[in-house]
Protein backbone atom coordinates (compact mmCIF):
# COMPACT_ATOMS: atom_id res chain seq x y z
CA UNK A 1 0.00 0.00 0.00
CA UNK A 2 2.68 2.24 -1.08
CA UNK A 3 2.19 5.82 -1.08
CA UNK A 4 1.85 7.26 -4.78
CA UNK A 5 3.78 9.74 -6.75
CA UNK A 6 1.34 12.62 -6.84
CA UNK A 7 0.65 12.30 -3.46
CA UNK A 8 4.02 12.53 -2.50
CA UNK A 9 4.52 15.78 -4.83
CA UNK A 10 1.76 17.06 -2.81
CA UNK A 11 2.95 16.79 0.45
CA UNK A 12 6.82 18.38 -0.58
CA UNK A 13 4.76 21.05 -2.13
CA UNK A 14 2.92 21.20 1.66
CA UNK A 15 6.07 20.73 3.05
CA UNK A 16 7.78 23.82 0.96
CA UNK A 17 4.76 26.04 2.48
CA UNK A 18 5.73 24.82 5.63
CA UNK A 19 8.83 25.80 5.87
CA UNK A 20 8.34 29.26 4.48
CA UNK A 21 5.38 29.72 7.39
CA UNK A 22 7.33 28.31 10.11
CA UNK A 23 10.26 30.80 9.16
CA UNK A 24 8.33 33.77 8.54
CA UNK A 25 6.94 33.15 12.12
CA UNK A 26 10.35 32.62 13.78
CA UNK A 27 11.72 35.66 11.95
CA UNK A 28 8.85 37.76 13.04
CA UNK A 29 8.99 37.30 16.75
CA UNK A 30 12.78 36.93 16.51
CA UNK A 31 13.33 34.09 18.63
CA UNK A 32 13.06 30.58 17.89
CA UNK A 33 14.25 27.53 16.47
CA UNK A 34 14.99 27.26 13.09
CA UNK A 35 17.69 24.75 12.41
CA UNK A 36 15.46 21.96 13.78
CA UNK A 37 12.18 22.82 12.76
CA UNK A 38 13.19 22.00 9.14
CA UNK A 39 14.82 19.30 9.73
CA UNK A 40 11.63 17.56 11.36
CA UNK A 41 9.41 18.81 8.36
CA UNK A 42 8.93 16.05 6.47
CA UNK A 43 8.29 13.19 8.96
CA UNK A 44 6.00 15.50 10.76
CA UNK A 45 4.17 16.63 7.74
CA UNK A 46 4.04 12.93 6.52
CA UNK A 47 2.77 11.39 9.78
CA UNK A 48 -0.02 14.11 10.69
CA UNK A 49 -1.31 15.28 7.05
CA UNK A 50 -1.37 11.71 5.35
CA UNK A 51 -0.50 8.85 8.26
CA UNK A 52 -2.47 9.52 10.97
CA UNK A 53 -5.69 8.91 12.31
CA UNK A 54 -6.49 12.34 13.43
CA UNK A 55 -9.74 13.60 12.72
CA UNK A 56 -10.03 15.04 15.78
CA UNK A 57 -8.46 16.16 18.94
CA UNK A 58 -10.39 14.72 21.45
CA UNK A 59 -11.21 11.79 19.51
CA UNK A 60 -9.80 8.65 22.61
CA UNK A 61 -8.98 6.95 19.87
CA UNK A 62 -6.63 8.59 17.99
CA UNK A 63 -3.14 8.25 17.39
CA UNK A 64 -1.20 10.45 19.04
CA UNK A 65 2.03 12.24 18.60
CA UNK A 66 5.00 13.21 21.28
CA UNK A 67 7.09 15.59 19.64
CA UNK A 68 9.49 15.46 22.57
CA UNK A 69 12.40 17.76 20.98
CA UNK A 70 9.83 20.77 21.92
CA UNK A 71 11.91 23.30 20.48
CA UNK A 72 10.65 22.39 17.44
CA UNK A 73 7.16 23.58 17.89
CA UNK A 74 6.72 25.60 15.31
CA UNK A 75 6.47 23.07 12.67
CA UNK A 76 3.87 21.32 14.95
CA UNK A 77 1.81 24.19 15.47
CA UNK A 78 1.78 24.48 11.30
CA UNK A 79 0.81 21.14 10.76
CA UNK A 80 -1.98 21.72 13.93
CA UNK A 81 -2.93 24.86 11.63
CA UNK A 82 -3.66 22.80 8.42
CA UNK A 83 -5.46 19.96 10.45
CA UNK A 84 -7.99 22.39 11.41
CA UNK A 85 -7.31 22.23 15.20
CA UNK A 86 -5.86 25.76 15.20
CA UNK A 87 -6.87 29.33 13.47
CA UNK A 88 -5.83 29.87 10.66
CA UNK A 89 -3.91 32.99 10.94
CA UNK A 90 -2.42 31.98 14.29
CA UNK A 91 0.96 31.45 13.15
CA UNK A 92 2.12 34.78 13.68
CA UNK A 93 1.57 34.71 17.48
CA UNK A 94 4.15 32.29 17.85
CA UNK A 95 5.80 33.04 21.45
CA UNK A 96 3.74 36.39 21.72
CA UNK A 97 2.81 37.20 25.08
CA UNK A 98 -0.93 35.88 25.59
CA UNK A 99 -0.86 33.71 22.54
CA UNK A 100 -1.79 30.61 21.99
CA UNK A 101 1.52 29.06 20.23
CA UNK A 102 4.44 28.66 23.45
CA UNK A 103 7.87 28.71 22.62
CA UNK A 104 8.03 24.93 23.79
CA UNK A 105 4.36 22.97 23.04
CA UNK A 106 1.74 23.13 25.74
CA UNK A 107 -1.39 21.61 26.36
CA UNK A 108 -2.93 24.74 26.32
CA UNK A 109 -3.04 24.78 22.02
CA UNK A 110 -5.44 21.79 20.61
CA UNK A 111 -3.86 19.17 18.98
CA UNK A 112 -0.45 19.20 21.94
CA UNK A 113 -0.94 16.26 23.19
CA UNK A 114 1.61 16.76 26.06
CA UNK A 115 3.88 19.33 27.33
CA UNK A 116 7.49 19.33 25.82
CA UNK A 117 10.38 21.48 26.41
CA UNK A 118 13.09 19.90 28.83
CA UNK A 119 14.51 17.57 26.65
CA UNK A 120 14.64 13.52 27.10
CA UNK A 121 11.25 13.26 28.46
CA UNK A 122 9.16 11.95 25.19
CA UNK A 123 9.76 8.79 24.54
CA UNK A 124 8.86 7.98 28.48
CA UNK A 125 5.32 9.54 27.95
CA UNK A 126 5.07 7.82 24.33
CA UNK A 127 5.49 4.67 26.41
CA UNK A 128 2.56 5.53 28.83
CA UNK A 129 0.49 6.56 26.00
CA UNK A 130 1.07 3.34 24.58
CA UNK A 131 0.36 1.72 27.28
CA UNK A 132 -2.74 3.26 28.08
CA UNK A 133 -4.12 2.97 24.20
CA UNK A 134 -3.40 -0.41 24.70
CA UNK A 135 -5.28 -1.33 27.94
CA UNK A 136 -8.36 0.58 26.52
CA UNK A 137 -8.16 -2.11 23.70
CA UNK A 138 -7.82 1.00 21.38
CA UNK A 139 -5.73 0.18 17.95
CA UNK A 140 -3.98 3.52 18.04
CA UNK A 141 -0.44 4.30 17.46
CA UNK A 142 1.84 6.10 19.29
CA UNK A 143 4.72 8.37 17.13
CA UNK A 144 7.32 9.63 19.56
CA UNK A 145 9.41 12.23 17.75
CA UNK A 146 13.07 12.48 19.28
CA UNK A 147 16.24 14.89 18.73
CA UNK A 148 19.79 12.84 18.28
CA UNK A 149 21.09 15.49 20.68
CA UNK A 150 18.39 14.38 22.99
CA UNK A 151 19.93 10.86 23.25
CA UNK A 152 22.06 12.05 25.45
CA UNK A 153 19.65 12.11 28.13
CA UNK A 154 19.88 8.78 30.40
CA UNK A 155 15.65 8.81 30.29
CA UNK A 156 15.85 8.13 26.72
CA UNK A 157 17.86 5.11 27.36
CA UNK A 158 15.24 4.22 30.48
CA UNK A 159 12.25 4.06 27.94
CA UNK A 160 14.45 2.21 25.43
CA UNK A 161 15.20 -0.52 28.18
CA UNK A 162 11.70 -0.60 29.21
CA UNK A 163 8.90 -0.38 25.96
CA UNK A 164 10.59 -3.49 24.31
CA UNK A 165 9.68 -5.07 28.04
CA UNK A 166 6.21 -3.80 27.84
CA UNK A 167 5.43 -5.54 24.11
CA UNK A 168 4.71 -2.15 23.15
CA UNK A 169 4.35 -2.67 19.15
CA UNK A 170 2.00 0.24 18.94
CA UNK A 171 5.04 2.66 19.71
CA UNK A 172 7.58 4.17 17.44
CA UNK A 173 10.47 6.05 17.68
CA UNK A 174 11.41 8.63 15.07
CA UNK A 175 14.73 10.04 15.91
CA UNK A 176 15.48 13.13 13.64
CA UNK A 177 19.28 12.47 13.02
CA UNK A 178 20.57 15.53 11.41
CA UNK A 179 23.98 15.20 13.51
CA UNK A 180 23.76 18.57 14.96
CA UNK A 181 22.57 19.45 18.47
CA UNK A 182 23.32 23.54 20.02
CA UNK A 183 26.91 23.71 20.89
CA UNK A 184 27.71 21.48 17.65
CA UNK A 185 28.03 18.50 16.12
CA UNK A 186 26.94 15.05 17.85
CA UNK A 187 30.56 14.35 17.14
CA UNK A 188 31.64 17.32 19.03
CA UNK A 189 29.20 17.17 22.20
CA UNK A 190 28.92 13.88 22.67
CA UNK A 191 29.56 11.19 20.18
CA UNK A 192 26.53 8.65 19.65
CA UNK A 193 28.42 6.09 18.52
CA UNK A 194 26.64 3.24 16.83
CA UNK A 195 23.05 4.23 16.77
CA UNK A 196 21.42 1.40 15.11
CA UNK A 197 23.27 -0.92 16.88
CA UNK A 198 22.56 0.32 20.58
CA UNK A 199 18.87 0.15 19.74
CA UNK A 200 18.76 -3.06 18.48
CA UNK A 201 20.69 -4.23 21.28
CA UNK A 202 18.01 -2.74 23.68
CA UNK A 203 15.20 -5.29 21.85
CA UNK A 204 13.75 -2.36 19.65
CA UNK A 205 13.12 -3.31 15.64
CA UNK A 206 15.59 -0.83 13.96
CA UNK A 207 14.54 0.79 10.52
CA UNK A 208 16.75 3.42 8.88
CA UNK A 209 15.72 6.03 5.79
CA UNK A 210 16.43 9.40 4.45
CA UNK A 211 14.40 11.48 6.41
CA UNK A 212 14.00 13.86 4.10
CA UNK A 213 12.30 11.35 1.38
CA UNK A 214 9.03 11.17 1.79
CA UNK A 215 8.08 8.40 -0.20
CA UNK A 216 11.05 6.34 1.74
CA UNK A 217 9.62 7.55 4.92
CA UNK A 218 6.76 6.36 4.45
CA UNK A 219 7.56 2.84 3.57
CA UNK A 220 9.82 3.10 6.69
CA UNK A 221 6.64 3.96 8.89
CA UNK A 222 4.94 0.97 7.06
CA UNK A 223 7.35 -1.44 8.49
CA UNK A 224 6.95 0.09 11.69
CA UNK A 225 3.49 -0.94 11.76
CA UNK A 226 4.05 -3.88 10.38
CA UNK A 227 6.31 -5.11 13.56
CA UNK A 228 4.08 -6.94 15.73
CA UNK A 229 6.86 -8.34 18.00
CA UNK A 230 7.36 -4.97 20.39
CA UNK A 231 8.67 -1.46 19.48
CA UNK A 232 10.03 -0.09 16.33
CA UNK A 233 12.62 3.20 15.92
CA UNK A 234 13.13 4.87 12.89
CA UNK A 235 16.40 6.42 12.65
CA UNK A 236 15.97 9.57 10.14
CA UNK A 237 18.83 10.93 8.24
CA UNK A 238 18.02 14.14 8.04
CA UNK A 239 19.87 17.59 7.51
CA UNK A 240 19.35 20.07 10.15
CA UNK A 241 18.14 23.57 8.44
CA UNK A 242 17.27 21.51 5.33
CA UNK A 243 16.17 23.69 2.53
CA UNK A 244 17.88 26.57 3.49
CA UNK A 245 21.27 26.35 2.21
CA UNK A 246 23.25 28.47 4.44
CA UNK A 247 21.40 26.99 7.70
CA UNK A 248 21.98 23.64 6.61
CA UNK A 249 23.84 21.61 8.76
CA UNK A 250 25.06 24.83 10.92
CA UNK A 251 24.65 24.57 14.50
CA UNK A 252 24.89 28.37 14.63
CA UNK A 253 21.16 28.14 13.41
CA UNK A 254 19.88 26.08 16.16
CA UNK A 255 17.96 28.83 17.93
CA UNK A 256 19.11 31.88 16.32
CA UNK A 257 17.21 34.91 15.68
CA UNK A 258 16.70 35.45 12.01
CA UNK A 259 17.85 38.50 11.28
CA UNK A 260 16.17 40.46 7.28
CA UNK A 261 18.65 39.55 5.42
CA UNK A 262 19.37 36.30 5.94
CA UNK A 263 14.75 35.89 5.78
CA UNK A 264 14.99 37.41 2.66
CA UNK A 265 17.71 34.68 1.27
CA UNK A 266 15.55 31.89 2.94
CA UNK A 267 12.48 33.15 1.10
CA UNK A 268 14.14 33.15 -2.18
CA UNK A 269 15.13 29.55 -1.90
CA UNK A 270 11.79 28.47 -0.50
CA UNK A 271 9.90 30.84 -3.16
CA UNK A 272 8.08 32.54 -0.26
CA UNK A 273 6.98 36.22 0.56
CA UNK A 274 10.02 38.17 1.18
CA UNK A 275 8.05 40.62 3.86
CA UNK B 1 27.14 46.87 31.78
CA UNK B 2 27.32 43.37 30.18
CA UNK B 3 25.08 41.00 30.61
CA UNK B 4 25.32 38.80 33.78
CA UNK B 5 25.83 35.34 31.80
CA UNK B 6 29.18 37.27 30.04
CA UNK B 7 30.36 38.46 33.09
CA UNK B 8 30.07 34.98 35.07
CA UNK B 9 31.66 33.55 31.87
CA UNK B 10 34.53 35.71 32.23
CA UNK B 11 34.58 35.03 36.10
CA UNK B 12 35.30 31.60 35.66
CA UNK B 13 38.13 32.22 33.38
CA UNK B 14 39.95 34.28 35.71
CA UNK B 15 39.34 32.07 38.33
CA UNK B 16 41.09 29.26 36.92
CA UNK B 17 44.37 31.46 36.02
CA UNK B 18 45.37 31.57 39.69
CA UNK B 19 43.26 27.97 40.62
CA UNK B 20 44.23 24.96 38.58
CA UNK B 21 41.50 22.94 41.19
CA UNK B 22 38.71 24.78 38.50
CA UNK B 23 37.01 22.57 36.27
CA UNK B 24 33.68 23.63 34.16
CA UNK B 25 31.30 21.14 32.89
CA UNK B 26 28.32 22.27 30.60
CA UNK B 27 24.86 20.24 29.46
CA UNK B 28 25.36 21.46 25.61
CA UNK B 29 24.52 24.91 26.65
CA UNK B 30 27.85 26.48 26.87
CA UNK B 31 27.26 28.80 24.09
CA UNK B 32 24.45 30.23 26.03
CA UNK B 33 25.47 30.20 29.81
CA UNK B 34 28.78 31.15 28.60
CA UNK B 35 30.84 28.80 30.30
CA UNK B 36 31.85 28.21 26.80
CA UNK B 37 34.18 31.01 27.40
CA UNK B 38 36.13 29.26 29.69
CA UNK B 39 36.28 25.79 27.39
CA UNK B 40 38.13 27.95 24.86
CA UNK B 41 40.53 29.43 27.50
CA UNK B 42 41.55 25.92 29.33
CA UNK B 43 40.06 22.91 26.83
CA UNK B 44 41.82 20.62 28.80
CA UNK B 45 39.77 21.19 31.97
CA UNK B 46 36.23 22.04 30.27
CA UNK B 47 33.83 18.72 30.17
CA UNK B 48 30.94 19.11 27.41
CA UNK B 49 28.82 16.70 28.65
CA UNK B 50 26.17 16.56 26.43
CA UNK B 51 22.25 16.78 26.67
CA UNK B 52 22.81 15.35 30.34
CA UNK B 53 22.42 17.08 33.55
CA UNK B 54 22.25 13.90 36.07
CA UNK B 55 25.30 12.74 34.63
CA UNK B 56 26.70 16.26 34.45
CA UNK B 57 26.15 16.71 38.55
CA UNK B 58 27.31 12.95 39.43
CA UNK B 59 30.13 13.53 37.51
CA UNK B 60 31.04 16.79 39.60
CA UNK B 61 30.04 15.09 42.87
CA UNK B 62 32.79 12.43 41.89
CA UNK B 63 35.60 14.98 40.84
CA UNK B 64 34.94 16.72 43.92
CA UNK B 65 35.26 13.95 46.30
CA UNK B 66 39.12 14.27 44.84
CA UNK B 67 39.85 17.74 45.59
CA UNK B 68 38.99 19.53 42.48
CA UNK B 69 36.26 22.57 42.29
CA UNK B 70 34.05 21.87 39.46
CA UNK B 71 31.18 24.63 38.57
CA UNK B 72 28.04 22.62 37.09
CA UNK B 73 26.28 24.45 34.58
CA UNK B 74 22.84 24.83 32.39
CA UNK B 75 19.88 26.61 32.50
CA UNK B 76 18.55 26.83 36.29
CA UNK B 77 15.23 25.22 35.69
CA UNK B 78 17.26 21.77 34.58
CA UNK B 79 20.42 22.27 36.42
CA UNK B 80 17.67 22.13 39.44
CA UNK B 81 15.43 19.16 38.44
CA UNK B 82 17.24 16.86 36.42
CA UNK B 83 20.41 17.82 38.37
CA UNK B 84 18.54 17.93 41.38
CA UNK B 85 19.25 13.90 42.55
CA UNK B 86 22.97 14.43 42.84
CA UNK B 87 22.52 17.68 43.97
CA UNK B 88 21.04 16.70 47.32
CA UNK B 89 22.03 12.97 47.36
CA UNK B 90 25.70 13.36 46.67
CA UNK B 91 26.77 16.50 46.55
CA UNK B 92 25.08 18.35 49.93
CA UNK B 93 25.01 14.84 51.77
CA UNK B 94 28.45 14.54 51.31
CA UNK B 95 29.31 18.29 51.64
CA UNK B 96 30.85 18.58 48.49
CA UNK B 97 32.79 21.37 46.92
CA UNK B 98 30.33 21.52 43.50
CA UNK B 99 29.55 24.81 42.18
CA UNK B 100 26.20 25.13 40.93
CA UNK B 101 25.94 28.13 37.97
CA UNK B 102 21.97 28.26 37.50
CA UNK B 103 21.58 30.01 33.87
CA UNK B 104 18.59 31.96 32.91
CA UNK B 105 17.21 32.42 36.13
CA UNK B 106 13.50 33.57 36.34
CA UNK B 107 11.60 34.30 33.24
CA UNK B 108 15.17 35.45 31.27
CA UNK B 109 14.79 32.85 28.75
CA UNK B 110 11.58 34.73 28.34
CA UNK B 111 10.46 33.70 24.77
CA UNK B 112 11.25 29.95 25.48
CA UNK B 113 8.29 29.95 27.98
CA UNK B 114 7.52 28.36 31.15
CA UNK B 115 9.01 25.52 30.19
CA UNK B 116 12.44 26.70 30.44
CA UNK B 117 11.84 29.59 33.41
CA UNK B 118 13.37 28.68 36.47
CA UNK B 119 10.70 30.07 39.10
CA UNK B 120 11.59 27.18 41.86
CA UNK B 121 14.91 27.09 42.10
CA UNK B 122 15.53 29.17 45.15
CA UNK B 123 13.20 26.96 47.05
CA UNK B 124 14.27 23.76 45.55
CA UNK B 125 18.30 24.68 46.43
CA UNK B 126 17.34 26.53 49.82
CA UNK B 127 15.83 23.28 51.02
CA UNK B 128 18.90 21.56 50.82
CA UNK B 129 21.26 21.45 54.12
CA UNK B 130 24.86 22.63 53.41
CA UNK B 131 24.08 24.09 50.47
CA UNK B 132 23.97 28.07 49.99
CA UNK B 133 22.07 30.35 47.29
CA UNK B 134 23.46 33.63 46.16
CA UNK B 135 21.89 36.08 43.72
CA UNK B 136 24.08 38.83 42.02
CA UNK B 137 22.58 42.04 40.86
CA UNK B 138 24.78 43.54 39.04
CA UNK B 139 28.31 43.03 36.77
CA UNK B 140 30.86 43.49 39.98
CA UNK B 141 28.28 41.53 42.55
CA UNK B 142 28.29 38.67 39.62
CA UNK B 143 32.38 38.18 39.41
CA UNK B 144 32.80 38.88 43.21
CA UNK B 145 30.24 36.07 44.02
CA UNK B 146 31.75 33.68 41.54
CA UNK B 147 34.80 34.03 43.13
CA UNK B 148 33.01 34.05 46.73
CA UNK B 149 31.48 30.88 45.29
CA UNK B 150 34.95 29.56 43.95
CA UNK B 151 36.28 30.30 47.61
CA UNK B 152 33.60 28.82 49.81
CA UNK B 153 34.14 25.11 50.97
CA UNK B 154 31.69 22.86 49.99
CA UNK B 155 28.25 22.79 47.74
CA UNK B 156 26.81 26.88 46.58
CA UNK B 157 23.89 27.76 44.17
CA UNK B 158 24.99 30.75 41.84
CA UNK B 159 21.57 32.02 40.42
CA UNK B 160 22.44 33.92 37.52
CA UNK B 161 20.55 36.01 34.49
CA UNK B 162 20.31 36.18 30.85
CA UNK B 163 20.36 39.52 30.68
CA UNK B 164 21.51 42.52 31.26
CA UNK B 165 21.33 44.65 34.70
CA UNK B 166 22.28 48.45 35.43
CA UNK B 167 25.70 48.89 37.86
CA UNK B 168 24.87 48.84 41.41
CA UNK B 169 28.49 48.27 43.14
CA UNK B 170 31.89 49.04 42.41
CA UNK B 171 34.30 47.25 41.04
CA UNK B 172 36.06 46.99 44.78
CA UNK B 173 33.13 46.64 46.81
CA UNK B 174 33.48 43.43 48.93
CA UNK B 175 30.58 40.81 48.81
CA UNK B 176 30.60 37.74 51.91
CA UNK B 177 27.67 34.98 51.99
CA UNK B 178 25.21 36.01 54.42
CA UNK B 179 25.34 39.77 54.06
CA UNK B 180 22.78 41.53 52.47
CA UNK B 181 23.14 45.19 51.28
CA UNK B 182 21.22 48.21 51.87
CA UNK B 183 21.11 50.41 48.39
CA UNK B 184 18.61 53.20 49.22
CA UNK B 185 18.04 54.01 52.34
CA UNK B 186 14.57 54.79 53.92
CA UNK B 187 11.95 55.36 56.78
CA UNK B 188 8.44 53.68 56.00
CA UNK B 189 9.16 50.39 54.48
CA UNK B 190 12.05 48.02 53.18
CA UNK B 191 11.70 46.14 50.03
CA UNK B 192 14.03 42.82 50.09
CA UNK B 193 14.92 41.80 46.42
CA UNK B 194 17.62 39.79 44.73
CA UNK B 195 18.48 40.02 41.16
CA UNK B 196 16.70 42.16 38.72
CA UNK B 197 13.99 43.15 41.32
CA UNK B 198 16.46 45.05 43.36
CA UNK B 199 16.30 47.50 40.26
CA UNK B 200 12.51 47.58 40.00
CA UNK B 201 12.43 48.31 43.78
CA UNK B 202 15.18 51.00 42.96
CA UNK B 203 12.66 52.38 40.69
CA UNK B 204 9.60 51.42 42.52
CA UNK B 205 11.20 53.87 45.32
CA UNK B 206 12.26 56.78 43.06
CA UNK B 207 8.30 56.94 42.13
CA UNK B 208 6.68 56.55 45.69
CA UNK B 209 9.12 59.39 46.98
CA UNK B 210 6.91 61.26 44.66
CA UNK B 211 4.01 59.99 46.85
CA UNK B 212 5.95 60.77 49.98
CA UNK B 213 6.69 57.43 50.92
CA UNK B 214 10.04 56.49 51.91
CA UNK B 215 11.50 53.26 50.54
CA UNK B 216 14.43 51.24 52.11
CA UNK B 217 15.50 49.04 49.60
CA UNK B 218 17.72 45.89 50.46
CA UNK B 219 19.98 43.84 47.89
CA UNK B 220 19.79 39.97 49.08
CA UNK B 221 22.67 38.94 47.87
CA UNK B 222 23.02 36.10 49.92
CA UNK B 223 19.85 34.14 50.07
CA UNK B 224 21.05 31.20 52.09
CA UNK B 225 22.55 31.65 54.69
CA UNK B 226 20.07 34.75 55.05
CA UNK B 227 21.27 38.22 56.60
CA UNK B 228 18.92 37.89 59.44
CA UNK B 229 20.46 40.69 61.45
CA UNK B 230 19.55 42.98 58.47
CA UNK B 231 16.48 41.69 58.05
CA UNK B 232 15.65 42.23 61.93
CA UNK B 233 16.89 45.76 61.67
CA UNK B 234 14.86 46.61 59.23
CA UNK B 235 12.09 45.31 60.89
CA UNK B 236 12.45 47.61 63.64
CA UNK B 237 12.81 50.67 61.74
CA UNK B 238 10.81 50.48 59.18
CA UNK B 239 8.17 48.55 60.60
CA UNK B 240 6.62 46.65 57.38
CA UNK B 241 8.59 44.54 54.73
CA UNK B 242 8.16 43.50 51.11
CA UNK B 243 10.18 40.75 49.78
CA UNK B 244 10.14 40.87 45.93
CA UNK B 245 11.61 38.32 43.51
CA UNK B 246 11.40 36.73 40.07
CA UNK B 247 10.33 33.85 41.61
CA UNK B 248 7.76 31.46 42.96
CA UNK B 249 5.74 33.47 45.92
CA UNK B 250 6.26 29.96 48.13
CA UNK B 251 9.59 28.96 48.96
CA UNK B 252 11.54 31.55 47.81
CA UNK B 253 13.06 34.94 48.99
CA UNK B 254 10.18 35.76 50.65
CA UNK B 255 9.57 32.98 52.64
CA UNK B 256 13.42 33.27 54.21
CA UNK B 257 12.51 36.47 55.22
CA UNK B 258 9.10 35.60 57.00
CA UNK B 259 10.56 32.85 58.53
CA UNK B 260 13.76 34.63 59.62
CA UNK B 261 11.68 37.54 61.22
CA UNK B 262 9.04 34.93 62.82
CA UNK B 263 12.05 33.09 64.53
CA UNK B 264 13.25 36.17 65.62
CA UNK B 265 10.29 37.32 66.98
CA UNK B 266 9.83 40.38 65.15
CA UNK B 267 7.37 39.31 62.48
CA UNK B 268 5.57 42.70 60.58
CA UNK B 269 3.21 42.97 57.82
CA UNK B 270 4.44 41.56 54.86
CA UNK B 271 3.79 41.88 51.10
CA UNK B 272 5.49 39.25 48.62
CA UNK B 273 6.53 40.11 45.15
CA UNK B 274 6.31 37.19 42.79
CA UNK B 275 5.00 34.50 40.38
CA UNK B 276 1.69 33.55 42.06
CA UNK B 277 1.82 30.22 42.32
CA UNK B 278 1.42 29.86 38.11
CA UNK B 279 2.99 28.56 34.99
CA UNK B 280 4.78 31.31 33.43
CA UNK B 281 4.52 31.79 29.60
CA UNK B 282 6.53 32.73 26.87
CA UNK B 283 6.70 36.39 25.36
CA UNK B 284 9.31 39.92 25.37
CA UNK B 285 10.78 39.59 29.08
CA UNK B 286 9.50 43.17 30.14
CA UNK B 287 5.83 42.15 28.96
CA UNK B 288 6.49 39.41 31.00
CA UNK B 289 7.41 41.07 34.27
CA UNK B 290 4.61 43.37 33.84
CA UNK B 291 1.57 40.52 33.22
CA UNK B 292 3.11 38.54 36.51
CA UNK B 293 3.77 42.10 38.36
CA UNK B 294 7.22 41.90 39.26
CA UNK B 295 8.15 44.88 37.96
CA UNK B 296 8.22 48.20 39.68
CA UNK B 297 4.18 48.73 39.25
CA UNK B 298 4.41 45.55 41.02
CA UNK B 299 6.90 46.22 43.83
CA UNK B 300 4.38 49.44 44.29
CA UNK B 301 1.25 48.25 44.74
CA UNK B 302 2.50 46.04 47.16
CA UNK B 303 4.05 48.56 49.61
CA UNK B 304 1.30 50.44 49.42
CA UNK B 305 -0.56 47.05 50.74
CA UNK B 306 2.27 46.39 53.26
CA UNK B 307 1.73 50.47 54.41
CA UNK B 308 -2.06 50.20 54.79
CA UNK B 309 -0.94 46.74 57.16
CA UNK B 310 1.14 49.08 59.84
CA UNK B 311 0.09 50.08 62.69
C1 LIG C 1 16.72 18.81 29.59
C2 LIG C 1 17.11 19.85 28.62
N1 LIG C 1 18.41 20.24 28.57
C3 LIG C 1 18.77 21.20 27.71
C4 LIG C 1 17.88 21.79 26.88
C5 LIG C 1 18.30 22.92 25.94
N2 LIG C 1 18.28 22.48 24.56
C6 LIG C 1 17.22 22.75 23.75
S1 LIG C 1 17.40 22.12 22.23
C7 LIG C 1 18.94 21.51 22.59
C8 LIG C 1 19.70 20.76 21.54
C9 LIG C 1 18.88 19.66 20.97
O1 LIG C 1 19.55 18.97 19.98
P1 LIG C 1 18.79 17.86 19.16
O2 LIG C 1 18.10 16.94 20.09
O3 LIG C 1 19.77 17.24 18.24
O4 LIG C 1 17.67 18.67 18.40
P2 LIG C 1 17.60 19.15 16.87
O5 LIG C 1 18.95 19.01 16.27
O6 LIG C 1 16.62 18.24 16.23
O7 LIG C 1 17.14 20.55 16.91
C10 LIG C 1 19.27 21.81 23.91
C11 LIG C 1 20.54 21.42 24.55
C12 LIG C 1 16.54 21.36 26.96
N3 LIG C 1 15.57 21.90 26.21
N4 LIG C 1 16.20 20.38 27.83
MG1 LIG D 1 20.06 17.23 16.21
Amino acid sequence: MSITNARVSELEELCRKFRVDVLTAIHGIQSGHPGGSLSVCEIMTLLMQERMNLQRPDDPARDRLVLSKGHAAPMLYRNLIEKGFLPADCMGSLRRIDSLLQGHPSVHTPGVEIPAGPLGLGLSAAQGMAIALRAQGHTSRVWAILGDGELDEGCIWEAAMSAPKFGLNNLCAIVDWNGVQLDGTNDEVMPLGDLAAKWAAFGWNVIECGGHDIAALDAAMDAAEAYVNGPSVILAKTVKGKGVSFMEGKAAWHGKAIDAESFAAAMKELGGAAE
Amino acid sequence: MKAIREVYGEALVELAKDNDKILVLDADLSGSTKSGMFGKAYPERFFNMGIAESNMVATAAGMASCGMIPFVNTFAVFLTTLGLISARGQVCYGNLNVKFGGAYCGMSDAFDGSTHHACEDIAVMRTLPNMRVLVPSDTASSKALTRVAAELEGPVYLRLSRDVYPDLYSEDEVFEPGKGKIVRDGTDVTVVACGILVHKALEAAEKLAEEGISVRVVDMLSIKPIDRELLVRCAEETGCIVSAEEHSIYGGLGSAVAEALADAGVPVPMQFVGIQDVFTESGPYAQLLAKYGIDAEGVAVAVRKALSKKK
